[in-house]
């Protein structure tokens, strides 16, 4: 009973925001902004992988999150939508209710591959120099997107809405409320197990010391490949996410500002903290829908407090530790993996 | 065949000859020191073995079989750990998953298998606790399983790098100068620890010292290196009676 109790408060949730959104109850800002916690959950939790566990510095996070979703937009449009850039749709629109799942997978796949760029360099080099190359990265996927004018260009890309609508057509439910959080749930799980299994704690123990991980038997190369790759698929899939939530992309919406919100939420909720990255998402996407009435000048707030906090909490809320580790009793109802007791 | 051979190893740093024609020979279940004073390229010698770096010239056998070119983690995984001159465990993990983390030598599962918790990545992790387990009771470490290694005392953490290195059922155990930074009673201790795991899990042990006590307690054959060249080796008696070990380390009397 004691370890589903994360589940049963996720699945509550769950039921909640869908129920509400389905009658109504809450209005569409509500629910767009409910879907935006969701997408930053996963960028957030991605990044926190590279960034958090395995101690690289990772800052171009936005370009896998561009891959995604121009991947995914691009497939779903050309399926199901009738239009000017592909012609008329190849499927029946409302399949979409059924296939975009996979779509969206499939965005998270080629942003997985687009993490190569920066798993490769990472065999050779690391730190600084590492950072410098994810910003490249970052810069590479946007300028390219830019220059194709095809899928738009600068001007952006749109269509998904008439996506959205065709499953609408399938059922009247809140079809992007429910593919959002059921893919914030599988992140969390993906990355929980990941990290609590023997391979995945190899990428701590590159952080920890690289050149002894390698020795005492290590294979770093396919460990960083690994959580590279991971990273930005799931960004790629928030990328999905999000472009069928909007129901239009630019190129503008994936530049260094967007990779900096996904840094400020790692950073602020702790690295190395799943539920650290969690709740930053949450407390901070909620921040920025306050902070609204302030037009630009929240950006003069959000980074004062991300100095202060690097001033008074160098490690984040939650640096290296998850919320049962700081509230002992929400054990009783998250439950935990009795460490030694399982080993001995 | 021998169970470990060094032939004609030479290695360049630049135009810096760091080694030069190492040799050496493993029958099997040795216990050989590698002396010389700082700068000899003692753990030089030691990084080659492990892959760290690619000898210029020469070649690592073990049971026959060439290491060249390898990667350390697959020189780990064909039998041979080490423990490092500076202590290198994984400060901010705890005792238990340094040693857990080890396993990743020889993991039975993929990636795959993680994400969806098949039977096969249970089986194979609670295998890995278990060893675990066996291991931290063997070397007296199951009190500080859940504490953070860098929480521990200097020679609890050296205990814990030998533990994390026997998980990896070695044929070969290398020790960088386990007794550096250590006082007289954990020197003391240490000589028990290596003679009891060396018979305990039958091990062939290859040791860099500086601290002569323990060398010429342990070793039963002894090699002396200076600037790279291997300047004598044989019992320990034999080492301190030799003149060219005394000039290395004293230097040359002027007449």
């Amino acid at each position: 009973m004691r370890q589903y109790g994360l589940t049963i408060l996720a699945f509550l949730f769950f039921v909640l925001a869908v129920g509400m959104s389905w009658a109504g109850t809450l209005s569409s800002y509500i629910q767009l902004v409910l879907m935006f916690v969701g997408v930053n959950i996963i960028m957030s939790s991605s990044l926190n992988l590279v960034n958090g566990y395995m101690g690289e510095f990772s800052c171009g996070h936005a370009g896998f999150m561009a891959v995604g979703a121009y991947t995914a937009s691009l497939v779903s449009v050309w399926c199901f939508t009738a239009g000017s850039v592909f012609g008329p749709n190849l499927l029946p629109p409302a399949w979409a209710a059924v296939l975009f799942p996979f779509i969206l997978l499939f965005g998270g796949l080629m942003a997985a591959l687009a993490g190569l760029l920066v798993a490769v360099p990472s065999f050779r080099t690391r730190g600084d120099y590492l950072a410098i190359i994810t910003l490249a990265v970052n810069y590479i996927v946007k300028s390219a997107i830019e220059n194709i004018q095809p899928i738009g260009g600068a001007r952006g890309f749109m269509g998904m809405g008439r996506v959205v609508n065709g499953m609408k057509e399938v059922a009247d439910i809140p079809w992007m409320m429910i593919w959002t959080w059921i893919f914030v749930f599988l992140t969390i799980l993906l990355i929980k197990r990941f990290v609590s299994s023997t391979y995945g704690k190899g990428i701590i123990a590159i952080r920890e010391d690289e050149i002894a991980a390698e020795i005492m038997g290590v294979n770093t190369r396919r460990a960083k490949m690994v959580a590279f790759m991971l990273s930005s698929g799931l960004a790629g899939l928030a990328g999905g996410l999000f472009a069928h939530i909007l129901g239009y992309i630019n190129p503008g919406s994936f530049g260094i500002m967007k990779s900096t919100e996904a840094l400020v939420m790692v950073y602020l909720g702790g690295m190395g903290s799943l539920s650290g990255s969690v709740l930053s998402a949450v407390f901070f996407t909620l921040l920025l829908e306050i902070l609204r009435p302030l037009q630009l000048y929240k950006w003069v707030v959000v980074p004062l407090i991300l100095i202060l906090l690097m001033l008074f909490r160098t490690e984040g809320l939650l640096g290296h530790r998850e919320l049962t580790d700081v509230f002992p009793r929400l054990k009783h109802i998250f439950g935990s993996r009795g460490k030694i007791d399982a080993a001995l | 065949m021998p169970l470990f051979e060094v032939l004609g190893l030479t290695h360049f740093f630049g135009g810096l000859k760091a080694v030069s024609d190492f040799n050496l020979t493993f029958e099997g279940g040795e216990l050989v020191g590698l002396i010389g004073p700082n700068g000899a390229g003692k753990t030089t010698v030691f990084n080659l073995v492990c892959g760290v770096y690619h000898p210029t010239r020469g070649e690592v056998r073990i049971e026959g079989r060439s290491l060249a070119r390898l990667y350390p983690h697959q020189v780990t995984a064909m039998g041979i750990a080490r423990t490092f001159q500076n202590i290198r465990l994984w400060p901010e993990m705890t005792v238990l998953d340094n040693i857990r983390v080890a396993h990743n030598y020889r993991l039975s599962y993929r990636f795959l298998d993680v994400i969806l918790q098949t039977s096969r990545y249970r089986t194979a992790e609670q295998g890995i606790d278990q060893r675990a387990g066996e291991v931290l009771e063997i070397m007296g470490l199951r009190d500080y399983a859940e504490e953070l290694a860098k929480n521990l005392p200097y020679g609890l953490q050296r205990k814990v790098e030998i533990a994390r290195a026997l998980v990896i059922r070695p044929k070969l155990l290398l020790l960088d100068e386990p007794s550096a930074g250590m006082n007289l009673g954990e020197k003391e201790g240490l000589i028990g620890l290596i003679r009891w795991i060396r018979k305990e899990f039958n091990l062939t042990i290859w040791l860099i010292e500086h601290e002569m006590r323990v060398v010429m307690n342990l070793c039963e054959k002894i090699q002396v290196l200076d600037f790279g060249e291997t300047i004598a080796h044989g019992t320990p008696e034999e080492i301190q009676g030799n003149s060219r070990v005394v000039e290395a380390y004293l230097g040359k009397e002027i007449d």
